[in-house]
């Protein structure tokens, strides 16, 4: 895919946004890309990332990732104009058909796993869904698209030394202002969607779930988690092909 | 035997193939993932995730770390047991006209055994693949691969009850592979597949505690090939039958590398994560690759490093 963009938006936070056909397969929201950052011998394998937004009419998706790591790092050197080497869309995204019009949807997200909660957001708006976003951050500096989630429906944030909205994290901030919401999808790190898994006794809760993968497509067996039915059983499900979306109480959170 | 219209055909124990060119075992998991983005029927034969005689799990994640020009594996063997796959699995590939070799692994002699009379008995699978050399699983599986007389002895049980070609899996992580190869040829394998991945580890800076839940994992990737493309230059000069090569391939340059040292087949493992269609990329690039090097048949490469 060709790369339109590619430029900081928070500290260490990039958004690169990638042109080609491949945008039209894109089915749902929470959908992720296999992305060769650049093969050299740092950097073998591919990286999955969520896609945070889709322009259909441009045929342009965006992601957005933080430089850390040997790969990401060189990720955000590419220029504009490069070709960069997209698998995907791959896995399932999260599910539109929880909330019906009219219903009330919270949409919780931590860090980088606010991206693929933006193109959810707008969908759900899209379909008469009233959107509450609750959103966590280590600090003020790699906050990101707080302006435009408010566009779309109240935004409360939460920062882990408190420089913006409240300090502490999401579930504080859920806990003070007690959303009403029919179902919730979440995307962030582990720890978050542990607690998060506990509001799944009253309504639906479908969490995006990161892990290191090999191939992507279901062939490696590297990103396999336990069922919830059989925690110690043979039974699993695959993060790429089965997730990464998953609602609470299919699988034992890794 | 030789097509002089096809360069690339072969034949080795229990196979007659298109082209050298395989999937590794535990990079392809049953074919279905790289069936639905190309035709199967295209590769040389196909090597299954490895069986077990009851389903696996496997290891918890993390299962993978990167390492410079190579990856960490740490899956554990996971798969439904042999059973499930002779009832899911080989029916769909019975069908497609590409020979299928049905990888085995075990902890007692009892489930290799077992596995290898099950699944040589189904008339789809063409060849078994020993696999005595997983360094992922804490029972058995490498004691057999890393003690000459161990795997002679478990060779020897499997051919009995085999009715198809058994090909061994060697480990790396041994002081004389040689000695191995010998070995298991003497209990009477029908030929060799190596190498198998290193065991290695990577640390996580931040926590400060290995990466891979499993701690170790095995190495494999372009990092290990010229530890592969040395060990079967010296195995192939010390036994006459066939080696299946593999370790870090990922074009019909390192194709030919690998059968210039010895092998007469190769695999391709982890180069299939980074390109899903470089089993089809090679197989299409490689007859052109041997008119450059004035190869008129690509069985004229096996050993030549080494042949006078």
């Amino acid at each position: 895919m060709l790369v339109t963009l590619n430029r900081e938006i928070a500290k260490q936070i990039y958004e690169m946004r990638l042109s080609g056909n491949l945008v039209e397969e894109i089915r749902a929201p929470g959908q992720f890309v296999h992305l060769q950052p650049g093969y050299h011998c740092g950097t073998l394998l591919r990286r999955p990332f969520s896609i945070a937004s889709v322009d259909e009419a441009q045929r342009e998706l965006t992601l957005i990732y933080r430089a850390e790591g040997a790969g990401t790092k060189k990720m955000a050197e590419i220029p504009v104009g490069a070709d960069v080497d997209v698998l995907g869309p791959l896995g399932n995204g999260f599910p539109l058909d929880a909330c019906k019009p009219s219903e009330k949807a919270l949409l919780v997200g931590g860090g980088v796993g606010v991206a693929p909660l933006f193109e959810l957001s707008k969908q759900l708006k899209r379909k008469g869904v009233k959107v509450t976003h609750v959103f966590g951050f280590s600090d003020k500096s790699v906050m990101y698209y707080e302006e435009a989630f408010r566009t779309l429906g109240p935004t409360y944030l939460a920062t882990v030394d408190g420089s913006a909205g409240t300090k502490g994290f999401v579930t504080d901030l859920i806990q003070s202002i007690e959303p009403e919401y029919d179902a919730m999808f979440a995307c962030g790190p582990m720890p978050m969607l542990r607690a998060l898994e506990t509001y799944a006794e009253d309504k639906p809760v479908y969490l995006s779930l990161e892990e290191r993968m090999g191939c992507g497509i279901g062939a490696c067996y590297a990103c396999v988690l336990h069922t919830a039915d059989d925690p110690d059983g043979a039974s699993y499900r695959k993060v790429c092909t089965d997730g990464p979306v998953f609602k609470v109480g299919e699988v034992v959170l890794g | 035997m030789k097509d002089t219209a096809n360069p690339l055909q072969l034949e080795l124990p229990g196979l007659k193939m298109k082209n050298p060119i395989m999937p590794a075992s535990g990079c392809f998991a049953f074919g279905k993932e790289y069936g639905a983005l190309y035709d199967l029927y295209m590769l040389g034969a196909i090597v299954l995730k490895a069986a077990t005689r009851e389903a696996r799990f496997g290891n918890p994640t993390p299962r993978v770390a990167e390492t410079p020009s190579g990856m960490l594996n740490a899956i554990g063997l996971q798969n439904p047991g042999v059973d499930a796959i002779i009832r899911e699995e080989l029916p769909r590939l019975s069908a497609l006209n590409t020979p299928i070799i049905a990888n085995i692994a075990g902890t007692t002699v009892e489930d290799y055994v077992a596995t290898a009379s099950r699944l040589s008995d189904t008339n789809i699978v063409s060849a078994l693949e020993l696999n005595i050399s997983c360094p992922n699983v804490k029972e058995g599986g490498i004691q057999f691969g890393t003690d000459p007389r161990i795997a002679a002895t478990l060779t020897e049980k499997v051919k009995t009850v085999s009715k198809v070609p058994v090909y061994v899996k060697l480990s790396p992580n041994v002081t004389d592979i040689v000695a191995m190869a010998k070995a298991v040829e003497a209990a009477g394998a029908d030929g060799l597949s190596m190498i198998n991945t290193l065991l290695g580890m990577r640390i996580d800076l931040k926590t400060m505690k290995p990466i891979l839940a499993n701690k170790t994992g095995g190495l494999s990737g372009p990092a290990i090939k010229p530890v592969a493309i040395r060990m079967i230059y010296e195995v192939s000069q010390a036994v006459t039958i066939p080696i299946i090569g593999m370790g870090g391939i990922q074009s019909a340059d390192d194709v030919i590398e690998f059968m210039l040292a010895g092998a007469s087949a190769v695999a391709i493992g982890t180069a299939n994560f980074i390109d899903p269609l470089i089993c089809p990329k090679i197989i299409e690039t490689l007859p052109e690759k041997l008119a450059a090097y004035g190869v008129k048949h690509i069985s004229e490469l096996i050993g030549r490093s080494w042949k006078s």
